[in-house]
């Protein structure tokens, strides 16, 4: 089976609130909506992150927006403390979405 | 009224001054907002004004109004499109701020300019010790840290405001998409428990509410999605009907796109639930919302929905968290990474020998694993040709915060071979939690007084 990166069928965005990100991933072509809602499930996704989640903030949300060919991800936690003390050169977590777009998606 | 165009002139408080002065020239709008207030901006501003009573606004303010009040005033001569503007640009001192527009619209000789501002978000003095934060702690426990606390008013007070006649409206803290709301709540008479109306005003201020974010900026990416003439990036405007239905566009010529795929990305910027999206005003529902491409960058917006308003305003509270000290150097050609690694383990060890105090600390190699982590970041194949190694630590004591930079900057004569470009610094960490109070502890006021 072939697979393709995800950045080829989706483009993302990444906000902050507080200690929380929420990173959207919107399919470029509605007949690709429906394997992203198959395959980016929340255990992907918090497995692609699991190195930056913090395990004692809540457990990875997602939301479904099909009239817009949507998810959205919620990541409590990942922002160590949030943009107002987190050490972290990205404290807003804007690129976060950019590393999300390098997981694999089968064809 | 049959429709109403507003116009969005910044996303954030440092945000670029000419797509607004565009909007204001050519947008043929009624209202031009400006949001400038992120999550700790009231805190950093209430600092300046503990320093000045005078301060504690937005720093732009002065430049942005100078810009735009002739637009307002060229909309009060007769067969002209009345233009007004709102603005969260007041920060901690929404007072201040309005008597320093009355001033540069007297220094531009533009009488008769009504200038309002709207107060009653400061809920400092309300606060009991025995409050919880969401981080846990109390507001007692705080002591003498606590800067500020502010709710998040809804458009309420700027529609006072607007009722009373007001040119230009400023405001302290009021929730990004109320300040959008507030023109169609005015404009349009909706019942404030017109919640279905109420959910479509609040999408689109939320659309327009960061500026350049919906019209292709932070949206580029070269080869994948394309965004023609970015430099020249146009700001959004929004023509909104009574029922609430809206078509997001921009200045015909201005830089940038506006497609489904922008306003897509704007619409979950910083959402959780799409079906909760809560504002003091309401509890807006995105979840069926649709974009529809009329023209050449002009979306139409359809399906938002809405339900009854929150019980309880949200309100955030600065406080002082000790100090984050931070030095940075680079290593550069065959070996980089190594010597980056190794320079890595002599700051950590050497903040430990030499007993520097610090809550947290972490050391990154910028260009490897600064942004991702060590695992996400790693990849198989080449090395970088250069790397520059941060360390970061936040100490309660602003002496310990400094020995961290101080650390990373001996490391030209005391590390590894070929370090260079060290810088060092050292800042005060305003921190922000938030906390809820019931609505009716808090009582928007609107404080007027002519210009002329």
């Amino acid at each position: 089976m072939s697979s393709v990166k995800l950045r080829e069928l989706a483009h993302s965005r990444t906000g902050d609130k507080g200690d929380t990100s929420n990173i959207s991933v919107i399919a470029f072509r509605a007949e690709d909506f429906p394997r992203l809602v198959e395959q980016l499930t929340v255990e992907r996704v918090a497995a692609h992150f699991a190195q930056l989640l913090n395990p004692n903030a809540g457990a990875v949300r997602r939301y479904e927006l099909p009239n817009v060919q949507a998810l959205n991800f919620v990541l409590p936690g990942i922002l160590k403390g949030g943009v107002t003390r987190s050490l972290a050169l990205d404290a807003h977590g804007k690129a976060l979405g950019a590393a999300l777009l390098d997981i694999e998606i089968d064809s | 009224m049959k429709s109403l165009r507003i116009g969005a002139g910044a996303g954030y408080s440092g945000d670029r001054i000419e797509p607004a002065v565009e909007l204001a020239d050519k947008g043929e709008l009624d209202y031009l907002v400006f949001e400038c207030l992120a999550e700790r901006t009231i805190a950093l501003a209430q600092q300046a004004r503990l320093a000045d009573p005078e301060a504690g606004f937005d720093p732009l303010l002065s430049e942005r109004m100078r810009r735009v009040l002739p637009f307002v005033a060229r909309g009060r001569e007769a067969g002209q499109r009345r233009l007004r503007v709102i603005s969260n640009m007041g920060a901690a001192n929404p007072l201040s701020a309005a008597r320093e527009v009355r001033r540069i619209a007297a220094e531009l000789g533009l009488a008769g300019l009504v200038v309002a501002a709207v107060t009653g978000d400061d809920v400092l003095a309300q606060l009991a010790p025995e409050q919880l934060l969401d981080n846990g702690a109390t507001v007692g426990s705080l002591g003498e840290r606590l800067i500020s606390a502010n709710a998040y008013l809804g458009a309420e007070g700027i529609v006072a405001a607007l009722k009373a006649d007001a040119d230009v409206v400023i405001t302290g803290r009021v929730a990004d998409p109320s300040l959008f709301l507030a023109p169609q709540l005015f404009e349009f008479g909706w019942a404030q428990d017109d919640w279905t109306r109420l959910g479509r005003g609040t999408l689109i201020g939320h659309l327009l509410e960061c500026a350049g974010q919906i019209t292709g900026g932070y949206f580029a990416d070269p080869g994948v999605k394309d965004v023609p003439d970015l430099a020249r990036l146009g700001f959004p405007l929004a023509e909104v009907d009574a029922e609430g239905r809206a078509v997001i566009s921009k200045v015909a010529g201005s830089g940038g796109r506006i497609d489904t795929a922008t306003c897509t990305e704007q619409m979950i910027y910083e959402v959780h639930d799409p079906e909760a999206y809560l504002t003091p005003d309401v509890t807006a529902d995105f979840s069926a919302v649709s974009f529809s491409v009329i023209a050449a960058n002009q979306v139409r917006a359809d399906g938002a929905g809405g339900r009854a308003r929150p019980q309880t305003l949200k309100v955030s509270v600065g406080y002082l968290d000790g100090w984050i000290g931070e030095g940075q150097i680079s290593y550069g050609g065959p070996g980089a990474l190594a010597r980056a690694q190794l320079a890595r383990d002599v700051v950590l060890e050497r903040l430990k020998l030499t007993g520097v105090v610090c809550d947290e600390v972490r050391a990154d190699l910028m260009g490897v694993d600064s942004l991702h982590g060590a695992e996400l970041g790693s990849r198989p194949s080449g090395e970088p040709w250069e790397v520059r190694l941060r360390v970061a630590g936040r100490c309660a004591d602003k002496a310990q915060a400094v020995r961290i930079g101080n650390e990373v900057e001996t490391l030209y004569t005391n590390g590894p071979y070929g370090g260079g470009g060290a810088t060092k610094g050292v800042r005060q960490v305003v921190a922000v939690a938030s906390l809820l109070l019931p609505r009716d502890a808090v009582t928007p006021q609107v404080h007027l007084e002519d210009a002329s």
